[in-house]
């Protein structure tokens, strides 16, 4: 269907930002070379090489742990926690006003929309400072027993997906409760975090307290393996979670996990259907279903299946699919030629397996990793498609008829992270969520994100809660959730 | 030979396996001794195919045990510390016998016990209050988080505390709507099936708790692998095994419970550190509007 609309380009400048040639570590305070070999990061949109970033050695991040191990004992630990608080109010702020900045980053090194890391990413992550800054001065009221105290050295490994949110999920409740961090960001996205970096100098943050070390999976390991790490947290696939976990066994580390999943966005037959649709597409078209708590498995009532595929079809006939940078746009680039083939061997399995693969007439442009918007129907539970985390914009549609199967199918998996549900009752929606083996419920809504709020899977979603009171205990000693 | 002494009935003392006592269907078994040595009894040593019964019935009950009231499951305790009293003198006997300990010092270890099953059945009303609760997000929506049970949970339990510490590992596991697997103390298994028995006359569920006499060293490793198994408390694995399942739970991403250096004073208050590594939260979002 064509639109009546034309949309002229509406292109946010990217002159706000400036990306040096090549970048180091932050380790100590200071910007520093890295000994690993360098890598480069490209814009998933166009392909172009957008700098050169040096990846952290076991090295540099024994380096970067002594650093933040001498902060933690001199500075960082013995602080005043009013005077920490402040450190965090004020990076909230710093965060805040270079929003926009920022925003033109994330988008240029992710692929995502401006739209969603401008009205979605950078806010959220400006949000969590700033609520964590105030916990920093109230820990003995928050209920996790008395007395709790920090770890020690904290070392986390983020993914691609939400850049500098996974960062600020990461430091934010790290630094209120006392410890300092050494933080690996993806490989495929280091900018926003080594902005950041320039964010910890501006608000005078101790030298040590925030230390970044890019690179890929060996630097990531050094991290986790390091001996004088006190606490591991990890968000990315179960597979790695595994590894880690493995790595850290018989260790005194703390770990926490928040790992893939594959929620069941179920949709009953008494639901606003165009109101379901919209938590459809924004449950999985979502900066390109790049998110682990995507809903990717719809459970659509049998008896209004045929209603519910329409309309979805009609409205994702007018996503528009293209430039980042364009605050028209609705779905960004895929992440990395990596993902990309990924996303198009799943598909293609979906394909094999029998499931029929619709997608919109849209033009993708020429250069760069883009996937159009697809659907699935007539998949069934066995199908790889419905089982495996796809990450990215493929939605696979089951049927159910009783609100009993709908539940047994949405558990009917290994991960536990999140699901949906779609319906005008409001005791149907508080018995399926009470059923449902998943760590967030979204009910007539889906993907909401607040830093109150904690978050986290089941099963092999992971463990530890990130958010609210809950995510504290993940850093502190002798705290009891 | 013809007497006036009457001539003890023993007993013989079985795993306890979906409400049911059974054999160990190997048909193995071990000679259990009093502390210095003599012979007790002879007690089950279950299997590998044992123990996967005990996690099939375990996740059977999980899903009534779960759903049950907490105010119910609080009841369902309560009745479990209730039969354990009118057992005390039982117990006293197989815990100083065990332990090598004295009258006075088993029968305080066994009033402990009954009092941390009281104090943790009067737990399950209070997690949600204490645990969940409302969170204040900057939009339109009502959000609430709330524990609840992680699921089929194993429990190594302690290797030197018979009945104190094999309750003080167990209930939270109950308290918090979990199911359970256990594998007792190798050596002083005699309260466990005992309890076993106070369970059975309880109102408990059958499933809901399992429990396994053998060697934690030989049944941890399949439970720390089982796909099936949720979660692993390790306090009474061996040593130098425990990094091992610890390994082992990673590849299911199992919630485990480290073992600690040395066996813990079960008698210290033990605060709600052993209910929280079995509760997941969960948050449910809805938005508010007319």
């Amino acid at each position: 269907m064509t639109s009546p609309f034309q949309y002229a380009p509406a292109p946010e400048s990217r002159s706000i930002v400036d990306i040096a040639p090549s970048y180091g570590l932050f380790i100590d305070g200071e910007f520093v070379d890295g000994t690993g070999e360098a890598f480069k990061s490209v814009n998933p949109a166009t392909e172009e090489v957008l700098t050169e970033v040096s990846a952290g050695s076991a090295a540099d991040v024994d380096r970067a742990v002594a650093a933040a191990r001498r902060t933690f004992t001199r500075t960082w630990g013995p602080m005043r926690p009013a005077d920490r608080g402040k450190y965090l109010f004020r990076i909230a702020r710093l965060l805040q006003e270079r929003a926009r900045e920022f925003a033109v980053l994330e988008s240029l090194d992710n692929g995502k929309p401006i739209r969603e890391s401008r009205d979605v990413d950078i806010p959220l992550a400006a949000a969590h400072f700033f609520y964590h800054a105030g916990w920093a001065d109230k820990l003995d009221h928050a209920g996790l027993g008395p007395n709790p105290r920090p770890l020690g050295v904290a070392g986390q490994v983020i993914p691609w997906n939400f850049p500098l949110l996974m960062l600020a999920w990461k430091v934010a409740p790290a630094l209120a409760t006392g410890n300092t961090v050494v933080l690996k960001p993806a490989e495929t996205t280091p900018l926003s975090a080594l902005l950041f970096a320039e964010i910890c100098q501006q608000a005078d943050l101790p030298p040590g307290v925030v230390n970044i070390v890019p690179g890929a999976g060996d630097t990531g390991r050094a991290v986790v393996e390091h001996g004088d790490v006190d606490k591991v947290a990890f968000t990315g696939s179960t597979e790695v979670g595994k590894q880690i976990a493995r790595a850290v066994a018989g260790t005194r580390k703390k770990l926490t996990l928040e790992l893939g999943g594959k929620a069941a966005n179920i949709v009953f037959d008494d639901a606003p259907i165009d109101q379901a649709v919209e938590g459809i597409v924004q449950g999985i078209f979502f900066n390109q279903g790049h998110v682990c708590c995507a809903g990717s498995r719809l459970l659509v009532q049998e008896n209004i299946h045929d209603e519910v595929i329409a309309s979805l079809q009609r409205r994702i006939g007018t996503l528009r699919v293209g430039d980042p940078l364009d605050k028209n746009t609705d779905i960004g680039a895929i992440n990395s030629a990596d993902q990309l083939a990924r996303i198009r061997e799943l598909s293609d399995y979906g394909v094999a397996e029998g499931a029929q693969r619709w997608q919109p007439a849209c033009d993708l442009p020429e250069r760069g990793f883009w996937f159009p918007p697809t659907v699935f129907t007539d998949v069934s539970p066995a199908h790889r498609i419905a089982r495996e985390e796809v990450f990215g914009p493929v939605l696979s549609v089951l049927t159910f008829r009783t609100p009993d199967e709908a539940v047994a199918k949405a558990n009917n998996t290994t991960y536990g992270l999140s699901a949906g549900i779609w319906t005008e009752k409001g005791s149907r929606i508080l018995k399926i969520a009470n059923q449902l083996r998943a760590g967030v419920v979204w009910a007539n809504t889906f993907n909401k994100f607040d830093p109150t709020s904690p978050f986290g899977g089941y099963k092999q979603s992971g463990y530890g809660r990130e958010g609210g009171r809950h995510g504290l205990a993940a850093y502190l000693k002798g705290a009891e959730k | 030979m013809i007497g006036s002494e009457r001539l003890a009935v023993r007993k013989t003392y079985k795993l306890y396996v979906d409400g049911a006592f059974p054999r160990s269907e190997s048909g193995r078994s071990y000679e259990v001794t009093d502390a210095k040595g003599h012979f007790l009894a002879n007690a089950a040593w279950a299997s590998r195919k044992d123990a996967r019964d005990a996690v099939v019935a375990a996740r059977g009950a999980f899903g009534k045990w779960s759903a049950m009231t907490a105010y119910n499951r609080g009841q369902v305790l309560y009745r479990v510390a209730e039969v354990m009293e009118g057992r005390h003198v039982q117990f006293c006997e197989e815990v100083a016998a065990g332990e090598g300990l004295s009258a006075s010092k088993a029968r305080a270890a066994v009033d402990a016990a009954v009092d941390r099953w009281v104090w943790y059945a009067g737990w399950t009303d209070k997690l949600a209050a204490v645990l969940g609760g409302a969170n204040p997000v900057a939009g339109p929506y009502f959000d609430f988080s709330m524990p609840e049970p992680t699921g089929v949970v194993a429990v190594l339990a302690p290797q030197q505390s018979s009945l104190l510490g094999l309750v003080s590992v167990l209930a939270p596991v109950l308290a918090g709507g979990n199911t359970a697997v256990v594998v007792t103390s190798k050596e002083r298994p005699l309260p466990a099936v005992t309890l076993a028995e106070v369970l059975a006359t309880s109102d408990v569920p059958a499933g809901v708790v399992n429990i396994l006499t053998g060697d934690a060293g030989e049944l941890g490793s399949w439970l720390a692998e089982h796909a099936d198994v949720d979660a692993i408390d390790l306090t009474g694995a061996p040593e130098r095994r425990a990094m091992e399942f610890e390994r082992e739970a990673a590849g299911t991403v199992k919630r485990v419970v480290r073992p600690p250096a040395i066996e813990p004073d079960w008698t210290a208050d033990p605060g709600l550190s052993r209910l929280t590594p079995f509760l997941e939260t969960k948050t449910v979002w809805h938005p508010i509007g007319v």
